[in-house]
């Protein structure tokens, strides 16, 4: 889960790491109003679940409430690189002296977590780490080990001699974030010396394990504050991995993997996904129904293609589930099925015997992708 | 042996794989001690296990909150294959289990995976063997459903399978597409390899790596997810650490630089595959001499 920055500093609050001054805003008026509280000066904030905020116009620096009260105006209700915007945060400026950049994250390749730290912190860090990878401290951090000082002393090697002992705190809380909070990632970009030698985060990105929500209770609960189209929500209610995308041929496959080449070889055929969905394993006659009332509900759709191997799911409950769906919901798209694998002669059998009319089989994922193109774009089956 | 023989998940797949001819001689559930499924006696613990019946593998079918110390347990008793299909276990202890596997003699794979199959020999995991036949190829994917597919095109084309490996598809994971190349580079059995990615991450960009250095046997590959929307960046961290755009076409074109054959969908893996062996077979020059082939 991909925490929002006021979240992701939360977090840090209760972790003892200092932060700016700041609260939420959902309305011109509250950031306004939230100015007036820090001074008559702040910095407004788009919260999103992405970076390029900075560069994408997204952090405004306001001289005045009514100057934060525009910005927000601006802000709100807008779309910040296909996210929504539903709230903002409205901080207090404070007087930077230099801008440094930490993060801790999941090192994929070593499967061990990883702490970087530059003293050039601020938009250009990719650029950095190509350029002058020198420039940026990296330390491997072993399970067994643990942050220990002398990793700490590393890390902070090449910040100035009075941003250190602030920044190695920091550093040692956020490793307890990591944890204790199950984060697989946290980013400060950037981490600031002040002039009064105070060193704070004045950015958060946080994100939660997903895996490990059922035991971040209090994180878990903020998944509804992200918004979410209604689609995508039932689909997830329903247990089910759904992504909206832009094409015409629904999709429902079973397994990650195989609904991603599924997308591929429809596109190959020449028409576009208009989504991604994954039953998973075990799919039951009811999750087909519901998987296929999903995608019916979309009107960009024009034709179905279900696309399932069956390992542990077995194709007679496949089959099942499609016609139980055809009983629930007018589908006025064809529907194109491709069953392999566990009972799918019995599968196949069950939907040819109900010669639904809406029902088109195909014996081959090339085949499938072929006829369901050809019917999403309008063209003679 | 089976951790968590005693679950409706566990004593399907455990029975579904004594169908197909594996061994299996002992199960673990702590607290069902004495009992049996269909004659395979259940333990208190992997080491009685161990003890009592000789067994060097374990399957785990056990839930993401208890899967690590399943794990653990078997590696700490001495077990040389342990094979999690567990689905959700919390990443950070995965990295701990990792960490300490690192120091014994034990092979992961998985979690979160459909398991391993040496065709004609034995199944563990829940890969369905009437898909697979005995064969030349050696398989390794991160999809799970993947390996079905490509497995399927190629049985049906009368080409078999050595050993598939679904590595599966956690981010922290036992073996990887590195250590099953090498595996298959080693083993006589297999005279071609097939590797399945998918995109995020640099596991593909690794193996190109490897590839180049190590193996001498033929790779055909497959990469799921040109058509995957670009995922949202939330910072920068992931970029400067894998230095890999994470992107379908960046792989197929790292694995294509170093003389991989990637096929762009399932359907011409196994075309690829075919060219390849009959290419051998007709006597045309190879790399190394190939007693599988």
């Amino acid at each position: 889960m991909d925490l929002y920055e006021h979240m992701g500093k939360e977090l840090f609050r209760s972790r003892g790491i200092p932060t700016p001054e700041g609260s939420v805003a959902f309305t011109s008026d509250e950031a306004a109003i939230a100015t007036r509280a820090l001074g008559g000066r702040s910095v407004v904030k788009v919260q999103v679940q992405v970076g390029g905020r900075g560069k994408g116009g997204g952090v405004e620096l306001c001289d005045s409430p009514e100057a934060a009260g525009t910005a927000a105006e601006r802000m709100l209700g807008s779309d910040f690189e296909g996210h929504a915007v539903t709230r903002v945060l409205v901080e207090e400026r404070l007087p930077i002296a230099e801008e440094y950049y930490t993060s801790f994250l999941l090192d994929r390749s070593t499967g061990r977590y990883l702490a970087l730290v530059t003293a050039e912190g601020g938009v250009d860090i990719e650029t950095l780490a190509v350029e002058r990878p020198d420039a940026i401290r990296r330390v491997h951090i072993d399970p067994v080990l643990g942050l220990r000082a002398w990793h700490v002393r590393e890390l902070v090697g090449t910040l100035p001699v009075e941003a250190r002992e602030g920044a190695g705190d920091i550093l040692r809380r956020l490793w307890e974030l990591v944890q204790e909070g199950d984060a697989s990632l946290v980013e400060v970009n950037p981490l600031v010396l002040l002039d009064d030698g105070r060193v704070v985060a004045l950015d958060a990105k946080v994100t939660i394990d997903d895996n490990a929500l059922t035991r971040q209770p209090r994180v878990a609960e903020l998944k509804d504050q992200f918004p979410i189209d209604p689609v995508e929500k039932r689909a997830r209610d329903a247990g089910l991995q759904y992504v909206k995308l832009e094409g015409r041929v629904g999709i429902i496959g079973n397994g990650a993997g195989l609904v991603m080449s599924t997308l591929d070889v429809v596109a190959q055929a020449g028409a576009r996904a208009a989504n991604f969905l994954d039953v998973g394993g075990g799919a039951s006659a009811d999750t087909m129904a519901t998987s296929l009332e999903v995608i019916l509900s979309d009107p960009a759709v024009r034709a179905v293609f279900i696309n399932i191997f069956g390992g542990i799911t077995r194709c007679d409950l496949v089959a099942r589930g499609i016609l139980e769906a055809l009983d629930r919901v007018e589908a006025d798209v064809p529907i194109v099925v491709r069953l392999d694998g566990t009972n799918a002669e019995e599968g196949r059998r069950i939907l040819s015997q109900a010669a639904h009319p809406r029902i088109v089989t195909a014996s081959t994922m090339l085949d499938a992708a072929e006829e369901v193109a050809a019917l999403a774009n309008g063209e003679a089956a | 042996m089976v951790q968590g023989i005693t679950g409706k998940e566990g004593t399907f797949h455990t029975l579904r794989n004594v169908d197909y001819g594996t061994e299996v001689v002992a199960g673990v559930t702590p607290g069902k001690a004495g009992q049996d499924v269909e004659g395979i006696p259940v333990f208190e613990t992997v080491a009685d296990a161990v003890r009592e019946t000789g067994a060097n593998t374990t399957m785990i079918f056990v839930p993401p909150r208890f899967a690590p110390d399943a794990i653990l347990e078997g590696a700490d008793a001495g077990i040389r294959l342990v094979v999690c299909i567990t689905e959700g276990i919390p990443v950070k202890d995965m990295a701990y289990v990792r960490g300490y596997l690192a120091g014994t003699r034990t092979m992961l794979v998985g979690p979160n995976c459909p398991g391993v199959i040496s065709p004609g020999e034995a199944n563990v995991g829940i890969i369905p063997g009437e898909v697979c036949a005995p064969g030349p190829v050696g398989l390794v994917s991160r999809s799970g459903t993947l390996v079905y597919q490509i497995v399927h095109e190629m049985t049906s084309r009368g080409i078999g399978q050595s050993t598939c490996i679904g590595m599966g598809g956690d981010p922290v994971h036992g073996i990887g597409f590195v250590e099953s190349l090498r595996l298959f580079q080693r083993d006589a059995g297999t005279g071609l390899i097939v590797m399945v990615g998918e995109i995020g991450g640099d596991d593909e960009e690794r193996a190109a790596a490897c590839i180049e250095e190590e193996i001498t046997k033929p790779v055909v590959g497959y990469i799921a997810g040109f058509e995957a929307p670009a995922g949202k960046r939330m910072g920068h961290a992931g970029a400067i650490v894998t230095g890999s755009t994470g992107t379908a076409a960046a792989k197929a074109e790292a694995l294509e630089a170093v003389g991989v054959k990637v096929g762009r969908n399932p359907t011409q893996v196994a075309e690829l595959v075919e060219e390849i062996l009959s290419q051998r077979l007709a006597g045309q020059p190879a790399d190394e001499g190939d007693p599988a082939l």
